[in-house]
């Protein structure tokens, strides 16, 4: 379980984190008391609702913003690396293997951008489970690394879940105009690789359910990963299925009607810091 | 230019041929097509307004960022409707498939700065595709890369112009469908290309609204004048 992990990495550069969660420490009290199952489910609600209260909107610094960006690049450049190292790697065609290859270099180097403008304040690596079973090595992704389709099924899901992070900590970097525009320009790269990775998979034919046209982009709220893993991947797309952007019916506008795919399907919707810890809180020791 | 309040069919046909751009429109846009180049040239510091050029002015603050943006939507959704209407030779189904997507998301983004900007939207901008051979599969990808990319990187450099956290995150929201659609198109070219565009950190690209203007400008008849845009 990482709950405290997470904490003491923010502590390092957030002091105050406690007090911030003063009167939630009956909260995490009890959290430690919880076992098995229970802790498991009970762990993506309380984090919710104590980094949302902790860090409501505007109150997170840029720090946090950046520690968090980079926790999330620790995982996707070592996942690459993983991957590139893989045994099934060396069976893949030249431009598999160039886009992979090529993927973790971009991953690699975001690690080193963000510590360079972190400097001393950089959290340190976690340890990763990438089997997402909480350090167990059992976890629903156990056989991985020989296994070329649910390579593909995670490297989709973090690429998606990464661009919807970015975009949910844009608004809390809207004072500091370099970070911002740095933090984009990560994002956008984020949605490039998720792109040629959903264009891997249809490619590929494998692992996608039955009947779902896989896209360079995220159709309704479907995830396009097939069972078994299906369960494990969806809270990366809940909230993508939205029809409507700031008050407009996309649905029926400018004397048009356009279907909830495309409506869907043109926007892509934000994830919350405490939503994208709990998604990435399982491949975290 | 008069400012369209739905658009049927038959309009958008007007409005996106390449060479529906109407006489007093060529008139009216014929003088003023100097200004355009040197939309970038002009303005040598960031806190220094580039003077009116006389165009369609997309207004000042959030507003002119939103026209800004809905003026690129524009140009994107005019594209592909003339794309999908007069397809490339050799087009694959897969081809069309996804070119129709992006069509249909492009036309939403360009209705939904619209309907989000009411009264204060521009009026509809004439295009001028006349370098853009329709019928050659190359011509058509090599501009929608140009466009897409040039999108990504204006919804990038835009986000620090932004003032409401609500727009940033439309804006974001929209930013990384456009690098989905520039990395789709890059791959269509070339495979493997998709993020050829980024730096030695693998950070995308970032254009302010006067350097996108500029080639964007090549595309469009109508002129856009930015001068009150927020610059910082």
């Amino acid at each position: 379980m990482n709950f405290s992990n997470i904490i003491s990495e923010i502590e390092k550069t957030d002091p105050e984190i406690y007090e911030r969660l003063d009167t939630r420490r009956n909260v995490m009290k009890g959290f430690g008391n919880l076992t098995g199952k229970l802790a498991l489910a009970a762990v993506p609600l309380a984090l919710s609702s104590m980094f949302t209260k902790a860090y409501g909107q505007g109150t997170s610094n840029v720090n946090d913003v950046l520690n968090f960006a980079l926790t999330l690049e620790y995982l996707e450049a070592e996942f690459y690396s993983n991957i590139v190292a893989s045994p099934v790697y060396a069976t893949l065609p030249a431009p598999a293997q160039g886009a992979l290859s090529k993927i973790a270099q971009d991953e690699a180097k975001h690690v080193l951008f963000l510590k360079s403008v972190l400097g001393a304040a950089a959290v340190p690596k976690p340890t990763f489970d990438f089997t997402a079973g909480n350090g167990s090595g059992t976890g629903p992704f156990a056989g991985y690394l020989t296994n070329y389709a649910v390579q593909l099924a995670m490297a989709q899901t973090f690429e998606d879940t990464g661009v919807r992070a970015y975009k949910g900590q844009a608004p809390a970097l809207i004072s500091n105009n370099d970070v911002l525009t740095a933090a984009l320009n990560i994002h956008s790269v984020e949605a490039r690789h998720a792109s040629h990775i959903r264009q891997m998979r249809r490619a590929l034919g494998a692992a996608v359910p039955a009947g779902v046209d896989l896209k360079p982009w995220i159709d309704l709220k479907q995830s396009g990963i097939d069972a078994p893993f299906n369960t494990a991947v969806q809270s990366s797309y809940d909230g993508e299925e939205i029809t409507s952007q700031g008050g407009v019916n996309l649905l029926t506008v400018g004397g048009m009607s356009f279907t909830a795919v495309a409506a869907s399907a043109a926007f892509d919707e934000p994830l919350t810091m405490a939503q994208v810890l709990a998604i990435v809180d399982p491949f975290i020791v | 230019m008069k400012q369209r309040t739905s658009s049927p069919p038959i309009q958008e046909e007007k409005i996106i041929s390449p060479y529906g751009l109407q006489r007093r429109n060529m008139l009216k846009f014929f003088g003023a097509s100097a200004a355009i180049i040197t939309i970038g040239a002009s303005c040598k510091k960031d806190d220094n307004p580039m003077p009116s050029n006389g165009g369609i002015n997309l207004g000042s603050g959030d507003v002119g960022i939103l026209n800004y943006a809905y003026a690129l939507e524009q140009l994107e959704a005019a594209f592909y409707l003339q794309v999908a209407a007069t397809p490339y030779s050799g087009i694959t189904a897969l081809e069309t498939a996804y070119l129709n997507d992006i069509r249909d998301h492009e036309v939403i983004h360009r209705e939904f700065f619209k309907a989000a900007l009411g009264t204060n939207a521009i009026p509809a901008l004439t295009v001028n595709f006349s370098s853009i051979n329709f019928s050659d599969r190359s011509s058509v990808l090599n501009t929608a890369k140009a466009f897409e990319d040039l999108g990504v990187s204006a919804y990038n450099g835009a986000g620090k112009l932004i003032v409401s956290p609500d727009y940033l995150t439309i804006a974001g929201k929209i930013v990384s469908v456009e690098a989905r659609h520039a990395a789709l198109i890059r791959d269509l070219l070339s495979n493997g290309t998709f993020a050829d565009s980024v730096d030695a950190n693998a950070l995308d690209v970032s254009k302010s609204p006067n350097e996108v203007l500029a080639i964007a400008g090549t595309y469009l008849s109508s002129v856009i004048d930015a001068s009150n845009l927020p610059t910082s």
